[in-house]
């Protein structure tokens, strides 16, 4: 059994449950405690030690019930799968004699697992299966195109070759017999292919997400395909919900550390200054303070679409964000954002700016006219633009004023550092008043820049 | 036979929860048997309202110990949780013994001497009859054990919830001044959390994470008849069923098992014999702690108390 519950946890850990050296350990114990004979008391005490949030909690769930029902060897005739104990018990005999009856003559000349497939003995070939898909270690599959070899491990490991001569002869000597063989070969193949299919079900599901996850982080957002936006908006979800549990509760420094002896003083002033009662300095921290302004021309559109998104989903974290979008002129888009759904916002957003060839001086003018009140020295102001601006004047000195309102000025580009300078991008130009310039095309750098920009308040 | 005992034992567990009107799923008693047999706490999380503190009551009133509430908050450090010196006091021992100081270090000829003599005693100054103990180190300090509930761990600061760990995992804690203090015997820890925020891996880890949701309806029947004993069997059958509809809704505040109670003691009062609509609309105010909720809930009212008691009639 220990080596069942070892293997339970290796599929645990498939499941996407983080199971620890010491979570198995007091698994172990709790299993010790409650004994094996209630399905569902091991069940509860597996997950009370193993998971440890709900999420966790129904996979494993899952986990549990996939892992202890071991698909069932099929034989010849459909019999009822469950594990109803009569007919099993009716079939037996009958199969027995059946066996007897088919190939009385011969059947001590064979291999074991010829034996074991002709006398029908479906515990017997359960058991066989499960020992040789632990020899073939199936608990290693990962990715379903492993498939095709695991069950030829698994077939091998359970002595094919020696049933193939088995057959070879027997279709010399007894070729009824012969055929029922081969019936009962594709059953256990059948079979066969059915447990790596649950083990690839039970070990590999979360490694073929975390894959699939890798990839969609890396993946340049500009190009990102139609059906994936959805798939990428979740993500950007996930990216969201880490960054507000690692800021929104600022971490507390130097609450004891120092003395604040001007309070105390006044506070016992009614001891004759005798220190009773003492208060401690605190130390206030401000959240921060965003501006965004997301160039959504079309080369950009669907990055600022993103970024708008995760910006907004961090209310805990940050005070205040004022969101301007802009293409040939500027708006401000933060009511929207805050108003409509991801997908309706954008739409409308697109609708009323979008589209329009880019001018970066315009729309800087633009915000310099109607917004630069909204800029305070803890300002920090984002700026999501490839910077190129067909040939148009840049106005850089307007970003040079917003850079020295603001407390910093980041500009994430799209496009590669390669790019910046060349044809109409006017970076270079921009780039001496941001305080840090970075590439963005991807969700990670995405995620880091954000958490970047977040950390500064810290 | 050894192997029928966990059952029993657990079922032991239920029926003595149940005693103290606490009416435990199959799982919680697990957790609360299992905690005892491993000794390890239990991370209770779940919606407000489902009987997470009350499940802690529960276990020190059956077990006959003292329970030991540390209530959590942003801000709680360890002066408030574990132990604080009694700062007032070692002043007030210094100004009382004043006089005794001069005599003692009169006595020494020169400084050196004198800083020797202070050091003797300078410790008297820092030990246990100086400590107030806070409720962690109150709950190491029961000779008999206790149930220490650690309340709402969620809502602490990041860095208290490391403070935590030395005591979860080995019930000690380490006081500079003084040395490690271990526990006489053991408490039973029960920390709950809303899951405001997510906690350490390290705190989980070292925790039985029990989840308590919205109890099914046969047992949440149960509830009610331990808890309000005065109520009809129809009516109850049908409250709960239609508390039951009501969560199916998209609301910012479900009712959780406390408002069930809550009603089923207004209805009581009320002399109700079995649910309308007028007496629904009228106590609505019980259940659903939104204006918007209980906008959205009311154009529902008549089907769920119609479909409460359909599912009546077959239950």
């Amino acid at each position: 059994m220990r080596e069942n519950l070892h293997r339970f946890f290796r599929a645990a850990r498939g499941a996407g449950v983080h199971v620890s050296p010491a979570e198995s350990i007091d698994a172990m114990r709790a299993v010790a405690q409650i004994g094996l004979t209630d399905r569902a008391i091991l069940r509860d005490a597996l997950l009370l030690t193993l998971a440890k949030s709900q999420d966790e909690k129904l996979a494993l769930g899952d986990c549990f019930d996939l892992f202890f029902s071991q698909p069932e060897p099929r034989q010849d005739q459909p019999k009822p799968n469950s594990d109803d104990a009569s007919p099993e018990a009716d079939q037996s005999p009958s199969s027995g004699s059946d066996s007897e009856a088919g190939g009385g003559q011969s059947p001590e000349g064979l291999g074991p697992l010829a034996q074991m497939l002709l006398s029908q003995d479906r515990n017997a070939i359960s058991a066989a299966i499960a020992s040789a898909s632990g020899a073939a270690s199936l608990s290693d599959i990962r990715y379903s195109t492993q498939r095709g070899i695991f069950s030829s491990r698994i077939l091998d490991a359970m002595g094919l070759q020696r049933l193939r001569d088995d057959l070879d002869e027997l279709m010399a000597t007894n070729p009824a017999l012969a055929e029922r063989l081969r019936g009962a070969l594709d059953a256990l193949r059948e079979a066969v292919r059915d447990t790596v299919a649950q083990g690839l079900a039970l070990y590999a599901r979360e490694e073929a997400e975390n894959l699939r996850h890798e990839i969609l982080r890396n993946a340049p957002l500009a190009r990102i395909e139609r059906r994936q936006v959805a798939e990428m908006r979740a993500l950007i979800r996930q990216i969201a919900r880490r960054l507000r549990e690692r800021y929104s509760k600022p971490r507390k420094r130097q609450r004891r550390g120092h003395l604040d002896v001007r309070r105390t003083l006044r506070r016992n002033a009614a001891w004759g200054g005798v220190p009773f009662l003492t208060a401690w300095k605190r130390k206030h921290r401000d959240r921060p303070k965003i501006v965004a302004l997301c160039d959504v021309s079309g080369s950009v559109a669907q990055v600022s679409d993103f970024f708008l998104l995760l910006i907004h989903s961090l209310h805990e974290v940050v005070d205040d964000v004022r969101s301007f979008a802009f293409s040939s002129h500027l708006i401000e888009v933060s009511e929207i954002l805050e108003k409509k759904s991801p997908e309706e916002a954008m739409a409308e957003i697109m609708s009323k700016v979008g589209f329009g060839s880019s001018d970066y001086g315009t729309s800087l003018v633009d915000f310099e006219k109607d917004f630069m009140s909204t800029l305070t020295p803890q300002t920090t102001v984002i700026v999501l633009g490839d910077a190129r601006s067909n040939n148009l004047d840049p106005r850089a000195d307007i970003l040079r004023r917003v850079s020295e309102r603001s407390k910093r000025l980041v500009w994430l580009n799209p496009e590669g550092r390669l790019a910046w300078g060349f044809g109409d991008s006017e970076m270079p130009r921009y780039a001496t008043f941001c305080s840090v310039v970075r590439q963005c095309a991807t969700a990670q750098q995405l995620e880091r820049a954000v958490s970047d920009i977040v950390a500064t308040y810290q | 036979m050894a192997e029928q005992k966990p059952s029993t034992s657990i079922e032991a567990v239920e029926s003595g929860l149940a005693a103290q009107g606490y009416i435990a799923s199959r799982q919680i008693a697990t957790a609360v048997y299992l905690s005892q047999q491993i000794e390890k706490p239990i991370l209770v999380e779940g919606p407000a309202g489902v009987g997470k503190t009350e499940l802690a009551k529960a276990i020190a009133a059956w077990r006959g110990m003292k329970m030991i509430r540390l209530q959590c908050y942003e801000g709680l450090d360890e002066a408030k949780a574990l132990y604080e010196w009694k700062y007032a006091k070692q002043l007030l021992y210094t100004q009382i013994l004043k006089d005794k100081l001069g005599e003692v270090l009169g006595g020494a000829q020169t400084l050196h001497a004198a800083l020797e003599q202070l050091h003797d005693f300078g410790d008297v100054f820092f030990s246990k009859e100086f400590v107030e103990p806070r409720p962690l180190l109150q709950a190491l300090e029961q000779p008999g054990g206790c149930v220490l509930l650690i309340d709402e761990i969620d809502k602490s600061d990041a860095e208290f919830e490391s403070l935590l760990l030395e005591i979860l995992s080995d019930f000690q804690v380490t006081i500079p001044e003084l040395g490690t203090v271990s526990a006489i015997t053991p408490p039973t820890v029960i920390l709950t959390s809303n899951s405001e925020r997510d906690l350490g891996d390290a705190l989980k880890r070292r925790c039985l994470h029990l989840h308590i949701g919205f109890p099914e309806q046969r047992l949440e029947e149960r509830i009610v008849e331990s808890r309000v004993p005065g109520i009809s069997q129809a009516l109850r059958r049908q409250m709960v069923g239609f508390i039951h509809e009501i969560r199916s809704l998209d609301l910012k505040k479900l009712p959780s098992v406390s408002e069930t109670i809550d009603w089923a003691r207004v209805l009581v009062l009320l002399q109700a014999s079995e649910l309308d609509t007028e007496i629904v609309k009228d106590t609505l105010n019980v259940l659903l702690k939104y204006e918007a909720d209980i906008e959205a809930a009311h154009p529902q009212i008549t089907t769920f108390i119609a479909k409460a008691a359909r599912s009546n009639v077959f239950g």
